[in-house]
Parts: structure tokens; C-alpha cells; sequence
């Protein structure tokens, strides 16, 4: 009747995760009892859990990656303990809970902090600075979210219900095979990613069609923020990429559900061919999630310099190189497999090639910062502290690109310090970047700022603190993921790292405090004009927050910086006081589609990690029955009349018109 | 409704109305039809890279057959060939309900839908009975890589063509409920697009798979 599943799937005998469950359901219970008890449940449902709006959705996606954030840091927390008391002991965590620690700590890192975070923010902020109302796909983007939050509810489950899997962030056979995982672990694993998977494929989709179809009259290719063609290039690499990742992951679950033979030890199956499948979907990755930040560095660089973009055409150029040669350099993860020093060396040589665009944009962000009017606010200060770690990570990734240095470094603590210096100082620093920088235009008030830098201080120091002591235990040979080890030579490191933690947790700490005590301060950090940091373009143009449709007029794109040119034109002529003409605005309507077809892929994904096969019929046929009512609707979309969308640009218009005759008050 | 308008000119068969204006800058965002046709076909061609995954996989195991059948001797082409047929009428087949659609003609879309239907039926048995006899000689996909990586591509193409005749029964029963609106009209499109992409993945099974796969 339910498969695997039984009362022994529950870890009694753990105090650990038992403990860390229990706290976390009675959290969820506690928001949950104090939304109903407020009356906020029927707001929740109609406003955020059933909107289709891309401005809801992308910020519902920043919040799941913030509480993941939450969880990924305290697995992380766990394994820098354990690593600095584990010399020549067994440290406070048994082996098989230490290896499903640092499994979940990568995975939940990368694809539900990291992913929601860039894709959240791409979601949020594209439209708006392309100008127009909405992505291409609305309901579809709701679904992509809940899908997303499937994966990693999923992900969370195994916490109490059975085990997470302990082969790593990437499951390499043969020691994910049944032989040598015959738990539940990997199929959480797998079951997660897959449907996870489709919810990014499906966000990939929608923006690569949303900024190539997309975009207000007069915005041409070469006229688009910085950030939306690091979108495009983000998101083409999704569409080619993720479902090099699907069709693996399948190929694993083929193995170990039917006894098929793709990556087994027997009957032909071949384990490398994993390493290479898995790898051509895992390098273009790390460019998904970095591509995005750097977007967002270029936009803060240019914002808060006060100047346009420096070499804004070299810059796209950069981004699209790195698009393609991303394709092409997945071997580097596995040179020591013996694939031959001709192959080794041409993949070593690509590697140092995709250095070239990435050094390209360091440079143009320090011209544009040269002769600019630097204001060092907390977005300004995230891409500065991230131009100097990104540096430093991009130089060991190089190293580690050369064949013969990697096979003294691979899987060492070397490799791990420089992803961490990669994607910490790289994709998550620019994820905190564009937090600040575009939390005004979401909610209307500005975070603090003195918190702001207090977390980002912290943070950068607990970073160098925490990671550099890791490029030097690898040099010393200790390899990753040790549970304990004997060697006297590591140990000061591994207690430098986890006083480094601390810092970092402070900042962590710092950030939460940030955004409590802004909400609590939020009448005095209004932001009126809708203009908060004299932005240069559309996003900026419409008021914080954006009414639902965005932009009452859709603007009229005459060259680069679309709003910077609509601002010198607006002080030139004294505000256009001629009003526009306006119109009726269709909006697509809200559609609990979304939610439910991801209830249902839930119920599908849990049945089918633990052999329920009824419950995995009732799951695939709930969604299917979602999607028919979906598309037997009758209206899918609702008119703003024009009166009401007058009434609502008029209050904006009259604010800004306000604030522009008293110099020095915006 | 410009969408509507757009969706059936008789004088503008390929819907191209509109793009003389953006030739000159860009003119502003196209219309829902071309939007969502333009975003199914990068759902397409995604789908195309997954495809592509199992193939690469299909041409690294192609002779690791653990001392079991090869392809040479498991093989029937004349089945593939009768199989290819049903494919590629069905898609004609397709191609006139969509024409059916566009002259807004429900007795005729019906019609070639349900062709359709029953031609990509035939295709998906033949394709069952030819799974169920390989199983039944010893040769299912457990029995070597090379048979696994077969069974996963080719029933993943199977699994396409099922997940296709669902979508198909339900465009019939929307056209036949709701009419030719134009949202249902957008649907109709897509669905023609994904069952023609199908035919274009089953020519290189055909190729890859049988013809290369029979010779090795």
C-alpha cells in the first residue's frame, strides 16, 4: 500500500535532524497559525499564491532562495564544526549523517539558493527594464516557481522522512547505483532535481522569448540594459543545458528503478559516460547562475558611478562569447579520468580562454568606474568586494585549468575554496547586490543602509577568513568532504575557517536584521519618486512599487539608457506637463495553476521516491486535470479601465513632479 | 481582437502581417500568436537537446552489448518501415487539420485530427509490439547497455507520441466544446508543431537507431 515507506523511515534514533525538523515544522505552523488567525490567508491566496504577475513571482522566488540560504548555511555551519573538531576524532557527526550534510549543503546551494535568487531576480527586474507589462508566458512562470518550491520541499522532507542522499552534490555512479545506495537518499535527490528541473526549464523559456519578443517600441537589441542580455545569455544556456541534466538524471533513475544498465559496473554500462553527461550540463551552469550577477554588477557599476557603461558593445560581446565557449570546457572537471594528455590540454586551453571575456569585464567595470562620481552605497560596495574576490577565484580557477597542477589539486579542499571564492563572491555577492539595489523598486522604502554595510563588511571578511585557510589545507593534501582526519598540519586551518564562519553568520545575521528593521523604519525610507539612486534606465521610470501593469504608456525607446535620455529630456522642457493619452490595459488574471499543479507533482514526487505507484497515478492525473481546466477557462485576462489607470499614473506623476521642483530631496 | 485578426488572413497565410513595420526599428512587441509560437519552438528545440543527450548516449553504447544481441540481429526493418509510414501520414494528416483550423472548418479538423489520431495509435502499437517481442526473446533493456540505451531513446520518443495523442484528444475535445477561439487557435499551433518536431526526431531514430544500428 505505500511502498517503502514505513515508520522506521523516520530517524528516531538521530537527535539531530529530529531536532532541526521539529524546530522547522513548528516555525511553519507558527506563520501558518498567525497568517490564518490575522485573516491574511484569503490576501496570500489572491495576491501572491495565484498571481501571475512577474514582479510577485520573481520576488516569491528571492524569498524561497533566502530561507534555503538559511538552511544550506546552517549544513554549512555543521561541516566547518565538525571539520575543526574532527582531528583524531570522530567529531560530533557520524559518517553517513556527515556525508548527506555535505550532499544537501551543495545541493540546496547551487539549485535553490543560487538559481531562485539570479532567476528571481531576472524575473522581477527583465520586463521592467525591457518596458513592457509582463513576461511572455505568465502562468506559465507560476508554474515554473511552484515547481521549483516542489524541489526543494521535496529536498527538505528527507530531512524526517527516510534520508538524504550522501554521494555528493552530483550523484556519481557506480556509488549512486542500488548496489551502493539501495536507500531512499539519491531518488530524493533525483526526484527533486527532475522536477525542479522542468521549473527552470520552463523560467529559461520564458525569458529567452520574453527579451527576444518582448521589448517596448524602439528598445532594438543594442538598446537593452546590460542586465537583460546577460538574461538572454542566462537563459539560453538553461534551454540548452538543463535538459542535458533531465535526460541524465533519467538515465540514473532508469538504472536504479528497472535495473537498466547506463552507468552500472556490469553489462557495458559505462560510469565516465555520466562524468561527461553531467558535466555538460554542470559547467554551462555555473555561468547560468554567474552570467545574471554580472549583469547586475553592471548595472550597480554604471548607477552608482554616475556614468554610462563602459564599453557597453565589448561587454555584450563578452557575454555572448562566454555563452558559447561555456559548452566547451566541461572536461576540466574530470582531466584526471585519463581522457589523454591531447584532449586534457585542448579542454586546459579552453578553459584559460573563457578567462579572456570575464577579464574584459572587469575591466570595463573599473573604466566605468574611473573619473565616475562614486557613491559607495551597499550595492556599490557588494560589486567592489566582489571584483576583488572574483579576481582572486577566476586566478586558482585557472590554475586548476592547467592539467598537470590539477592532478595534484583535484578533489582537494584547493578546488573547494576556489568554487566557493567563485560562487560566493561571484554569484551570491551580486544576488546581495541586486537585492539592495532593487528592494526599493519591489516594495516602495529602501533597506537600511547601515545595516547593509555592516553585512557586507562582515561578510567579506568571514569570507576571506572562512575560504582562504581552505587553498591552503589543500596544498597540504587534505582532500574535500573528510569526516575526520589525522594530519596535525590541517587542523589550525580548519579552526581559522570556522572562526571565519562566524563572521560570515554574522553577516548573514546582519542581512535579516537589515530587512526587519527596514520594514519597521519603511515610512522613513520611502522611496516617492520611484527613482531611489538616479537610475539610468526603464525600470526606474515607473513608480516603486510598479503598479500591475507596469507602465501606463508603454515608453518610446530613442537609444541606450532609455531613462537617462527621458530624465535630461524632463529637466530640459521643466516636466512635460501635457498628459498622455491613456488607454485600457488587458492583464492577464491570476490562476492557482501554479500551485496546484506543483501540489500535484508533489504528491507524484514523493510517491515515486518511495515505490507508491497508485499514488504516482493520482498525482500525474491531477496534473493533467489542472492543465485542462486550465486551458477550459473562459477569460484569461481582465481589463484597467483607462480612468483607473489615469487616476494611478497621475498620483506617480504628481510625486515626481513634486519632488523634481525642490532640488536636492531626491 | 488583432489577435484574431492576425490568426486568420486568408491573404497572409504565413501570418507575416506585422513584420514589415519592424523591419524599419523595432516596433514594439508582436502579437500573442507569434509570441507563443516563437517561445514553443524554444521549448522545441530544448527538447531537441534532451533528445540529443540520448542519442550520444545511444552512439557510446552502440556495441556494448555484454555478449547479448546486437542490433544487426534484433532488428526488423521491414516493422520500421511500415512504423515510419504512420509517422509521417499522421504528420500530413496534421498539417490538413491545421489548414482545417486556419478556414476555421470543425468537420474537417475533426476529421484529419482524428486521422491523426488513428495513425499515430498504429504507430505507438507497433512500437509496443516490437518492445514486447524483443522482451519476450530475452533482449529487454536490462539485458545489456547497448539494449538500454535503445529501449530509453526510442520509448522516449514513444513517450513523446503518447504525451501527444493526449494533447491531441484534448485539442479535439476543446475545438468541438469551445470553438476556434483564438487562444485555442494559439494551442493548435503548438500542438502542430510538437507533433511535426516528433516526426523530425523519428527520422534520425530511424537513421541512427535501425539503419547505422542494423549495419553495426
Amino acid at each position: 500500500m505505500l511502498g517503502k515507506l514505513s515508520w522506521s523511515a523516520i530517524p528516531i534514533d538521530q537527535p539531530i535532524p529530529l531536532i532541526a525538523a521539529g524546530v522547522v515544522l513548528v516555525v511553519i505552523l507558527a506563520v501558518l497559525a498567525w497568517v490564518t488567525l490575522k485573516g491574511y490567508m484569503p490576501y496570500l491566496w489572491r495576491e501572491w499564491i495565484t498571481s501571475v504577475d512577474h514582479k510577485r513571482i520573481g520576488i516569491m522566488y528571492i524569498l524561497l532562495a533566502m530561507v534555503m540560504l538559511l538552511r544550506g548555511g546552517s549544513d554549512a555551519l555543521m561541516i566547518r564544526v565538525q571539520q575543526a573538531i574532527a582531528y583524531q576524532s570522530n567529531g560530533y557527526l557520524p559518517p553517513e549523517h556527515f556525508n548527506q550534510i555535505f550532499s544537501a549543503h551543495g545541493t540546496i546551494m547551487i539549485f535553490f539558493v543560487a538559481m531562485p535568487f539570479v532567476i528571481g531576480l531576472m524575473n522581477l527586474v527583465v520586463p521592467l527594464q525591457l518596458g513592457v507589462r509582463d513576461v511572455a508566458f505568465p502562468t506559465l512562470n507560476s508554474v515554473g516557481f511552484w515547481l521549483t518550491a516542489t524541489g526543494a520541499l521535496l529536498v527538505n522532507v528527507s530531512l524526517v522522512i527516510g534520508e538524504f542522499a550522501r554521494t555528493g552534490w552530483l550523484p556519481f555512479p557506480p556509488l549512486s547505483e542500488l548496489t551502493y545506495s539501495p536507500g531512499v537518499g539519491v531518488d530524493y535527490y533525483l526526484w527533486s532535481l527532475e522536477i525542479s528541473g522542468v521549473g527552470t526549464l520552463v523560467a529559461g523559456i520564458n525569458l529567452v522569448t520574453t527579451v527576444l519578443k518582448l521589448r517596448t517600441k524602439g528598445m532594438t537589441y543594442l538598446r537593452m540594459p546590460m542586465f537583460c542580455w546577460t538574461t538572454l545569455a542566462s537563459s539560453l544556456l538553461i534551454v540548452a543545458a538543463f535538459p542535458i541534466l533531465t535526460a541524465t538524471l533519467a538515465m540514473l533513475i532508469l538504472d536504479r528503478y528497472f535495473g537498466f544498465h547506463f552507468f552500472t559496473n556490469e553489462a557495458g554500462g559505462n560510469v565516465m559516460m555520466f562524468m561527461n553527461l553531467i558535466w555538460a550540463w554542470g559547467h554551462p551552469e555555473v555561468y547560468i547562475l554567474v552570467l545574471p550577477a554580472f549583469g547586475i554588477y553592471s548595472e550597480v557599476v554604471s548607477t552608482f558611478s554616475s556614468k554610462s557603461l563602459f564599453g557597453y558593445r565589448s561587454m555584450v560581446l563578452a557575454t555572448m562569447a562566454i555563452c558559447i565557449i561555456s559548452f566547451m570546457v566541461w572536461l576540466h572537471h574530470f582531466f584526471t579520468m585519463g581522457a589523454g594528455p591531447d584532449v586534457n590540454a585542448i579542454f586546459g586551453i579552453a578553459s584559460m580562454i573563457i578567462a579572456v571575456p570575464t577579464g574584459v569585464k572587469i575591466y570595463n567595470w573599473l573604466f566605468t568606474m574611473y573619473g565616475g562620481r562614486i557613491r559607495f552605497a551597499t550595492p556599490m560596495l557588494w560589486s567592489v568586494g566582489f571584483m576583488v574576490t572574483f579576481i582572486i577565484g577566476g586566478l586558482t580557477g585557472v590554475l586548476v585549468a592547467v592539467p598537470p597542477a590539477d592532478f595534484l589539486l583535484h578533489n582537494s579542499l584547493f578546488l573547494v575554496a576556489h568554487f566557493h571564492n567563485v560562487i560566493i563572491g561571484g554569484v551570491l555577492f551580486g544576488a546581495f547586490a541586486g537585492l539592495t539595489y532593487w528592494f526599493p523598486k519591489a516594495f516602495g522604502f529602501r533597506l537600511h543602509e547601515g545595516l547593509g554595510k555592516a553585512a557586507f563588511w562582515f561578510s567579506l571578511i568571514g569570507f576571506y577568513v572562512t575560504f582562504m585557510p581552505l587553498y591552503a589545507a589543500g596544498l597540504l593534501g587534505m582532500t574535500r568532504r573528510m569526516q575526520h582526519y589525522d594530519v596535525a598540519a590541517w587542523r589550525p586551518w580548519m579552526i581559522v575557517a570556522a572562526i571565519g564562519f562566524v563572521f560570515l553568520t554574522i553577516g548573514i545575521v546582519f542581512q535579516v536584521l537589515q530587512i526587519v528593521v527596514s520594514i519597521l523604519q519603511r515610512e522613513e525610507l520611502r522611496d516617492r519618486t520611484g527613482d531611489p539612486w538616479d537610475g539610468r534606465s526603464l525600470e526606474w521610470a515607473t513608480s516603486s512599487p510598479p503598479p500591475v501593469f507596469n507602465f501606463a504608456i508603454l515608453p518610446d525607446v530613442h537609444g541606450e539608457e532609455a531613462y537617462w535620455a527621458i530624465k535630461s529630456r524632463a529637466k530640459q522642457r521643466d516636466l512635460e506637463k501635457n498628459e498622455p493619452h491613456y488607454e485600457d490595459i488587458e492583464m492577464p488574471r491570476n490562476s492557482p495553476t501554479g500551485f496546484v499543479c506543483a501540489f500535484f507533482a508533489t504528491v507524484m514526487g514523493f510517491a515515486l521516491i518511495w515505490h507508491i505507484w497508485w499514488m504516482v497515478a493520482l498525482g500525474f492525473v491531477g496534473a493533467f486535470a489542472t492543465f485542462v481546466v486550465f486551458a477550459w477557462r473562459d477569460h484569461d485576462e481582465y481589463v484597467i479601465p483607462a480612468a483607473e489607470v489615469a487616476r494611478i499614473d497621475r498620483a506617480n506623476m504628481a510625486e515626481r513632479r513634486a519632488l523634481a521642483s525642490h532640488p536636492g530631496s531626491a | 481582437m488583432t489577435d484574431a485578426a492576425i490568426a486568420y488572413p486568408h491573404g497572409d497565410p504565413h501570418h507575416l502581417r506585422g513584420m514589415e513595420a519592424s523591419r524599419v526599428a523595432h516596433a514594439g512587441p508582436p502579437s500573442k500568436r507569434i509570441v507563443t509560437g516563437y517561445g514553443f519552438w524554444i521549448f522545441i528545440l530544448s527538447d531537441m537537446v534532451m533528445f540529443s543527450a540520448f542519442f550520444a548516449t545511444y552512439a557510446v553504447l552502440l556495441g556494448q552489448t555484454a555478449g547479448g544481441p546486437s542490433g544487426r540481429e534484433l532488428f526488423n526493418l521491414r516493422n520500421v518501415a511500415i512504423e515510419t509510414g504512420f509517422l509521417l501520414a499522421s504528420s500530413f494528416t496534421c498539417g490538413l487539420a491545421t489548414i482545417a483550423a486556419d478556414y476555421r472548418n470543425k468537420t474537417w479538423f475533426h476529421l484529419a485530427m482524428g486521422v491523426t489520431c488513428v495513425f499515430g495509435l498504429a504507430f505507438l502499437a507497433i512500437e509496443a509490439r516490437e518492445f514486447a517481442d524483443l522482451v519476450a526473446r530475452g533482449a529487454g533493456p536490462t539485458r545489456s547497455a547497448f539494449l538500454s540505451a535503445f529501449f530509453t531513446l526510442v520509448g522516449c520518443h514513444g513517450l513523446h507520441v503518447s504525451a501527444g495523442e493526449l494533447w491531441l484528444l484534448t485539442m479535439i475535445a476543446q475545438v468541438f466544446a469551445k470553438g476556434f477561439r483564438a487562444d485555442i487557435q494559439r494551442r493548435i499551433l503548438c500542438f502542430a508543431l510538437f507533433w511535426h518536431a516528433l516526426d523530425i526526431i523519428w527520422i534520425a531514430v530511424f537513421t541512427i537507431v535501425y539503419l547505422l544500428g542494423s549495419a553495426s
